[in-house]
């Protein structure tokens, strides 16, 4: 079981990650032909400048206003986005199946983050339960979203500490790792790849435009 | 929960044209506009949206509301937008009802809140995706479609005759002549380096600020000339209704008026969204890039005039101001820093608001807001307590607002609020402090 997550279900999973992102690009771009506003508009220097100030903690008027909210959700994607490719165990993967070595994190830090993305989910989940403005904009799907990204951080952790027996938590942390990948590009989580436009488009009609700053 | 009292206002644009729409036309109707009039832009902002509730904070009425969710940016799309998508445009007329409600009185279309959202996700370009899909199907506030229609049928926003308009400057060429010698409005004047264009409701309610104006060309030295036919005219309320097709008209006009009277560039009187529609609504409608020849704000212009030394003030206002930030030439256009040194140049005790600049809030009349007539002046009013706030704690006696929406909006605030101050366009503080020639 545990050979056939790491093997053909992990490849499923890679494959329908990247297949499903590149599918979307692609049918967004045939999409964006006709769009006669966002193209034309597009400033490389002023859609950087955007990114970066939305990028950096602390950049943007909103964030500066809700210190805690930008520390835990900054905090929380870097974790997300640096702790799968870069964990001890997973190290060990990428070397077996393509024979590179790859840098990897010391475990105590790898822990502590996957602690932190599994706290920020309980966090946003809390939230979105507690705050009105964002219990009256959530539908199920948004809670379901919180629990599929905690779900591997949560069970590699445990089965790291082997808290509960080792084998059958890594199949677990195996498969919730894989319907991540896998629901990632069909759902609101898309926003990892669309972020960089619709934040670059603001940018630009901000910045290139309209003379002004969108931050 | 929206307000029980706006959602029991009876609007018969809103109303009687509902009870006339079949579930059909409905259907169809929201279908082309999702599948034809929008494309990656629309997809992407649905897609990429988390419902995360960051951008509540940013709008006025929200905030006015004592944070009402229902009046948080992404509610106001969840509400209209989001469940047309959902129901496949199997909506009906109660929903219709709300949606109008939602689209035309509570969202200026201000932008504020696509700074404030992580993704930059464009709130107030899905709105106005609303209002586009409202208006094909009819259903418009009876007195903003009653603007629209004036736009359609006259090419100005206020049902102004050609003789009304030639004899309204004529009037106000003699007004200006008699505070300053020589002073004239040249009409049609073909090679003239400035082409004046102003909002429709300067000549029928605010007709002195064309004489100001006429006073402030003739102190600058400057060649100028206004057209004397259709054209003049450089608002646009077509834009706001959600009729693109008019919108498109006017802007054309405006721009074909100045291409045969050959000018250099056309400057505006003290106008937001007319700005708004000149330089990018019109064009990008129209598939420009950007207007054919160069459009100046009236700010831009006073700022010129001023730190060239082309007119030079006399005397200071004395008493204490404070400034409107109006969103479409703030956030519009960054004009905020010259709007402050013109501020700064003719008043002696100039207080600024917090938050400010493109932080600034929105008047909650531009937009289209304040065209949707008496029905709505409460519902305005309620959804900007923030504003009145904000001016009240500058302890400004004037409140000076370079755009004819934010002057009426604030006007209406003062009031409502008994905040015991005034607003004043620019040009009036202008014309008061302006070294004359013969003085
Ligand atoms: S009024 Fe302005 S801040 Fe409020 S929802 Fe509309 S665009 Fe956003
Ligand atoms: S529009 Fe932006 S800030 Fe508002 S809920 Fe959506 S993602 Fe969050």
């Amino acid at each position: 079981m545990y050979e056939l997550i790491r093997g053909p279900l992990l490849w499923i999973g890679f494959i329908g990650f990247f297949g499903g992102l590149l599918y979307r690009f692609v049918t967004m771009a045939r999409l964006a032909k006709r769009e006669r506003v966002v193209l034309p508009t597009f400033s490389a220097r002023f859609g950087l400048r955007s990114l970066a100030h939305w990028l950096v903690p602390f950049g943007g008027a909103n964030m500066r206003r809700r210190p805690a909210y930008t520390l835990l959700s900054w905090a929380f994607h870097i974790g997300v986005l640096v702790t799968p490719l870069f964990v001890m165990g997973h190290a060990v993967l990428w070397q077996e199946a393509w024979g590179f070595r790859w840098w990897s994190l010391p475990a105590g830090l790898a822990d502590a983050m996957s602690l932190v993305v599994v706290g920020v989910c309980l966090f946003f989940i809390v939230r979105r339960l507690i705050r009105p403005e964002v219990r009256n904009v959530s539908y199920p799907s948004d809670f379901v979203l919180a629990l599929v990204v905690m779900a591997p951080f949560l069970t590699g952790f445990i089965a790291h500490r082997q808290w509960l027996p080792y084998e059958p938590m890594i199949i677990i942390h195996g498969l919730s790792g894989v319907l991540g990948l896998l629901v990632l590009p069909w759902t609101r989580l898309v926003h990892m790849m669309w972020f960089v436009f619709t934040r670059a488009f603001m940018g630009s009609e901000f910045g290139a435009v309209r003379h002004s700053r969108d931050w | 929960m929206a307000d029980l009292e706006d959602r029991q206002v009876v609007d018969p644009g809103i109303d009687e044209s509902i009870a006339g729409l079949t579930p059909d036309r409905i259907e169809r109707t929201i279908n082309r506009v999702l599948t034809e009039e929008t494309g990656a832009r629309l997809q992407a902002y649905l897609q990429t949206c988390v419902h995360c509730g960051l951008c509540a904070e940013a709008c006025q009425s929200y905030i006015s509301r004592d944070k009402d969710p229902d009046y948080a940016p992404v509610a106001k799309v969840k509400d209209t937008l989001w469940e047309m998508v959902k129901r496949k445009g199997k909506v009906d007329g109660e929903f219709l009802h709300n949606a109008a409600r939602i689209a035309y009185i509570d969202c200026g279309a201000c932008r504020r809140c696509s700074m404030y959202c992580p993704f930059g996700i464009d709130i107030s370009y899905m709105i106005m995706t609303v209002r586009r899909i409202l208006n094909l199907l009819g259903v418009v506030p009876q007195y903003l479609q009653d603007t629209t229609n004036s736009h359609a049928a006259t090419m100005n926003q206020m049902w102004v005759q050609q003789d009304d308009w030639i004899d309204t400057l004529m009037w106000q060429e003699e007004d200006a002549r008699s505070e300053l010698a020589g002073a004239r409005i040249p009409l049609d004047r073909e090679g003239a380096e400035i082409m004046y264009s102003v909002i429709g409701p300067e000549p029928k309610i605010l007709a002195q600020l064309i004489a100001n104006m006429a006073i402030i060309f003739k102190v600058a030295g400057a060649d100028w000339t206004m057209p004397s036919t259709d054209g003049w005219d450089n608002s646009n309320m077509a834009m706001y209704s959600g009729d693109f097709e008019t919108m498109g008209r006017v802007e054309r006009l405006h721009w074909e008026r100045a291409s045969e009277l050959r000018v250099k560039r056309v400057v505006m009187g003290e106008c937001g969204h007319a700005y708004r529609g000149a330089v990018y609504d019109g064009p990008r409608w129209l598939g420009w890039t950007k207007p054919p020849i160069p459009m100046v704000h009236a700010v831009e212009y006073y700022y010129e005039l001023i730190s060239s030394g082309r007119i030079r003030i006399a005397r200071k206002i004395e008493e204490p101001v404070t400034v409107q930030d109006p969103c479409n030439i703030v956030r519009g256009r960054g004009l905020h820093d010259k709007l402050r040194y013109v501020v700064n140049a003719i008043c002696a005790d100039f207080r600024d608001m917090d938050p400010r600049y493109e932080h600034n809030y929105c008047c909650q009349a531009g937009g289209g807001l304040i065209n949707c007539g008496p029905p709505w002046k409460r519902s305005r009013m309620k959804s900007n307590r923030v504003k009145a706030d904000q001016i009240r704690d500058t302890g400004a006696h004037t409140v000076i607002t370079p755009c004819h929406n934010c002057h009426s909006g604030i006007e209406d605030i003062i009031g409502f609020y008994k905040l015991g101050c005034h607003v004043s366009f620019i040009s009036e503080l202008l014309v008061k402090t302006i070294e004359m020639p013969d003085a």
